[in-house]
């Protein structure tokens, strides 16, 4: 028997949103048909689970009920067969295919099955070859980044007043609670105009202007991708961070208004050394609201990243654990600990917990105490204090 | 404030009378309504008192089963190994599995006696050895029983379902015992049966002992059932696991079919007080009972438009039949299939009443199917209810533990009491697990 390297297990905590459904809430309200290449269950998850707007908003998302036979045989035709039919009924705008495990066993060949529908239809199709392995962060990457490389460049005009798009806004990070809209009434205070947000409260048509903005804001790990791909495309910098704050949002404005001006990408979270007081997380928002709550109450805080994450992007002192044995034994020394409520039977028990649910890890079980941070960070500093 | 993005109006109807047997809708794409009040295999293993749960599968498809477990405030009896993609470059996911079920059991403040262990697609496609994963875990935990349980919906159309599977996996650790021969086990349901079913009625008149999972609240109960001389099953989906325990164990086994038809119900029982050796039930006013009833629930509804879905029973098209021969105005059936047993009501459908329109759950078009705007439509089902927009409906999943003259009572006293009160459908829908104690 081998000897593993990690036992990759959680005896009591939840897992995050997988890829898969990152890829289905990044492109929820734009307009296209979303597939899932799976045989049964991930669609009934994902609109459970992971997507607030499913009861509210038309959007196609679909599994294709892959069986033995079709994925033994590698019968792709059924795909292919079966998405252009309900295309033809639906009109879709664009057509998106995300992988699952299964397909990942047999290696199907996402990009190739999406041309060949492409070129059938006539809509724009997208291959996603995730593999239901890693977490919403990588298929959210995945779906803005691809946006990004597919959004004309022609006729384009830059908006006289400084202009932004906000990237890697979805509901798993960010809920439906209001937060989106409390980001773009920050920035507009700040003096920019929101040309698109990606992709919660954007038409495809405002994403396609994204080009012209003068600087993006990466308000998650997902967004850095199509940041980085809108930059080389358009020269256009981006600055990492949510707004919570006056006094951390502040500094965002700055660095919103310096990398608009120089083209210089700026990362402006603040780190004051150690600190026992734990944030668990996806890494921007953690990294941010770390940053509020140090500028603000001089408590040191550290972030134990729990999603995929950029190197560049961690601060010196956080962490990025993924499974819980690790994480349980990075907690052990915490005194405050805030994170989700399904984090909490791993914490000590004599450390004070702040409960900060997020849809990605606990779906919809605590979805009415998420908070909105941008707007409401007063009375969760004052939790925290 | 949200919005919908694209509302084409697509037709995913078809009238009874030019639909196809068994398949009237194409297979396709599938869309999921927001109606979740079925079971899932993490509900139905729960049922096993004091079982601990490991689902062994790739991010995607834990989601859902945490999730589950979590909304049922069962975390404390469920656990997960997850698949990462170098496990299957590496080949490993036998010692995965072996060495994560052994460090959750270990971590674990007290040891479980049964631990349910869920493998899923990949371990199929990886052609890993089961055997010899629950081999070496029983060595290593001799005082544990082990079920191998399954989470492969790639196999729902090979052999039998994940559904089937799941209900027969539940007996898997009975161990045999000596035999009750008064005792009797009903198997393979999620919901208790009822009370005042006539099975139930059968049985407790005749001083049989009756043994369901749905009672156990320890192990060693569940246990006890081993001691049953006789099995029952009634739902569909629980048959295959009452003739897989009547194998091992060697109790007999009768399927005994839920049923709306008057003489199916008396047929059925003769069958089983002949099986259960006591006399035939005596089943005189029950038929009378059952027609005042259906002319009181007609009366009531009047001219009301009535929508069913099979998540309400095995029998959505014999509960039509059932409603139509009364005068009730049954517009809608909500079914993605139409199963063997229904066969003879769906031809007497055909034939008697052709308009009647079979709608299905899952077709992608349904996506833009449901009522926008609150109906007056009467719906039996949680997804009739989405689909016909109606706070006025029968919120019960799986039959609700009905059998006998008594389903088509219940049923019917369900449906008055529906047309009188409103429900909050919106947010009772939305529940899974019906019964489970959902938190959300």
């Amino acid at each position: 028997m081998r000897l593993l390297r990690m036992k990759q297990t959680s005896r009591i905590i939840s897992t995050y949103s997988a890829d898969t459904f990152g890829v289905c809430s990044a492109l929820f309200e734009l307009g296209g048909m979303t597939v899932m290449h799976d045989a049964s269950g991930c669609n009934s998850t994902y609109t459970t689970h992971d997507e607030p707007r499913w009861y509210d908003m038309d959007s196609m998302v679909y599994i294709s009920g892959l069986s033995e036979m079709e994925a033994v045989l590698g019968d792709d035709e059924k795909l292919i067969g079966d998405i252009i039919a309900a295309a033809r009924e639906l009109h879709p705008r664009f057509i998106a295919v995300a992988g699952t495990p299964i397909p990942t066993m047999t290696g199907f060949d996402f990009a190739a099955v999406a041309e060949v529908i492409q070129r059938r239809t006539g809509i724009p199709a997208f291959g996603f070859p995730t593999t239901g392995m890693n977490t919403y962060v990588t298929g959210v990457s995945m779906a803005l980044d691809a946006l990004a490389r597919r959004i004309p460049a022609e006729g384009l005009s830059k908006p006289p007043c400084p202009s932004v798009n906000i990237l890697g806004l979805t509901p798993l990070d960010f809920s439906v609670n209001g937060s989106d809209a409390s980001i773009a009434r920050f920035l507009e205070n700040a003096g920019f105009q929101v040309l698109s947000r990606w992709a919660m409260g954007s038409s495809l048509e405002e994403m396609t202007q994204a080009g012209a903005a003068h600087v993006n804001l990466v308000v998650s790990t997902a967004g850095l991708a199509a940041a980085k791909t809108l930059k080389a495309r358009f020269g256009t910098p981006y600055v990492v961070g949510v707004p919570m704050g006056t006094a951390f949002a502040g500094l965002l404005a700055d660095a919103l208004h310096t990398a608009a001006s120089t083209g210089e990408d700026q990362i402006p979270h603040s780190c004051l050394p150690g600190g026992d007081t734990v944030i668990l997380g996806e890494g921007v928002y953690g990294c941010s609201l770390a940053s509020a709550l140090e500028a603000e109450t001089g408590i040191p805080v550290r972030v134990i990243c729990t999603t995929e994450w950029e190197a560049s992007l961690l601060r010196q002192k956080d962490l990025h654990l993924n499974w819980e044995t690790e994480l349980e034994e990075a907690l052990k020394t915490a005194k405050t600990v805030i994170a989700d409520p399904l984090f909490r039977p791993i914490c000590p028990k004599e450390a004070r917990w702040i409960d900060l649910p997020t849809e990605a890890f606990s779906g919809r079980i605590y979805r009415s105490r998420i908070p909105d941070l941008t707007a409401n960070f007063e009375a969760f500093k004052k939790e925290v204090m | 404030m949200l919005k919908p993005v694209c509302a084409p109006k697509p037709q995913a109807g078809i009238p009874i009378g030019k639909a196809a047997y068994p398949n009237p809708f194409a297979s396709g794409l599938e869309y999921a309504a927001p109606a979740r009040g079925t079971w899932n295999i993490v509900h139905t293993g729960m049922l096993i008192p004091e079982a601990h749960e490991i689902f062994v599968c790739a991010a995607s498809c834990l989601r859902g089963v945490v999730l589950t477990a979590a909304e049922m405030n069962a975390l404390d009896r469920f656990s997960t190994v997850e698949i990462r993609e170098n496990n299957l470059l590496d080949g490993d996911l036998e010692d995965l599995l072996i060495e994560g079920v052994t460090d959750i059991l270990q971590r674990l403040p007290q040891k479980p006696p049964v631990v349910l262990i869920y493998t899923s697609c990949v371990h199929h496609f990886a052609g890993c050895d089961l055997e010899m994963m629950y081999r070496v875990l029983k060595q290593r935990f001799p005082d544990i029983d082990f079920a191998d349980c399954y989470m492969n919906p790639i196999m729902r159309k090979s052999g039998l379902t994940p559904d089937q599977l799941m209900r027969s996996r539940l007996y898997l650790p009975l161990r045999p015992r000596p035999v009750d021969p008064d005792s009797v086990a009903i198997l393979g349901n999620d919901l208790p049966t009822r009370p005042d079913s006539d099975l139930m009625e059968l049985l407790e008149k005749n001083g049989k002992k009756v043994h369901e999972i749905t009672g156990c609240k320890t192990y060693e109960e569940y246990q006890r059932m081993a001691e049953s001389a006789s099995y029952i099953t009634y739902y569909p989906a629980a048959a295959a696991g009452g003739e897989l325990l009547s194998q091992r164990l060697g109790g007999k086994h009768l399927y005994v079919p839920f049923s709306f038809a008057y003489e199916e119900i008396e047929e059925s029982f003769r069958t089983l007080a002949e099986f259960l050796g006591v006399p035939a039930p005596d089943f005189a006013g029950k038929r009378e009972s059952c027609d005042a009833a259906l002319r009181e629930t007609a009366a009531l509804l009047a001219d009301t438009p009535i929508a069913i879905d099979y998540t309400f029973c095995p029998r959505p098209l014999g509960l039509a039949r059932l409603l139509l021969d009364a005068g009730m105005q049954v517009r809608r059936v909500y079914l993605d299939g139409i199963s063997g047993e229904e066969e003879s009501d769906f031809r007497y459908l055909q034939r008697a009443y052709p308009d009647l329109e079979l709608l299905p759950t899952v077709h992608p078009a349904m996506r833009f199917c449901a009522a926008k705007e609150p109906t007056n439509y009467l719906a039996i089902g949680q997804k009739a209810a989405y689909f016909t927009n109606t706070n006025h409906f029968v919120n019960v999943v799986e039959g609700g533990g009905m059998l006998g003259y008594e389903a088509v009572t219940q049923t019917l006293a369900w449906i008055r009491e529906a047309f009188r009160q409103e429900q909050d459908m919106r947010n009772l829908i939305q529940l899974k697990g019906m019964g489970c104690g959902c938190c959300v």
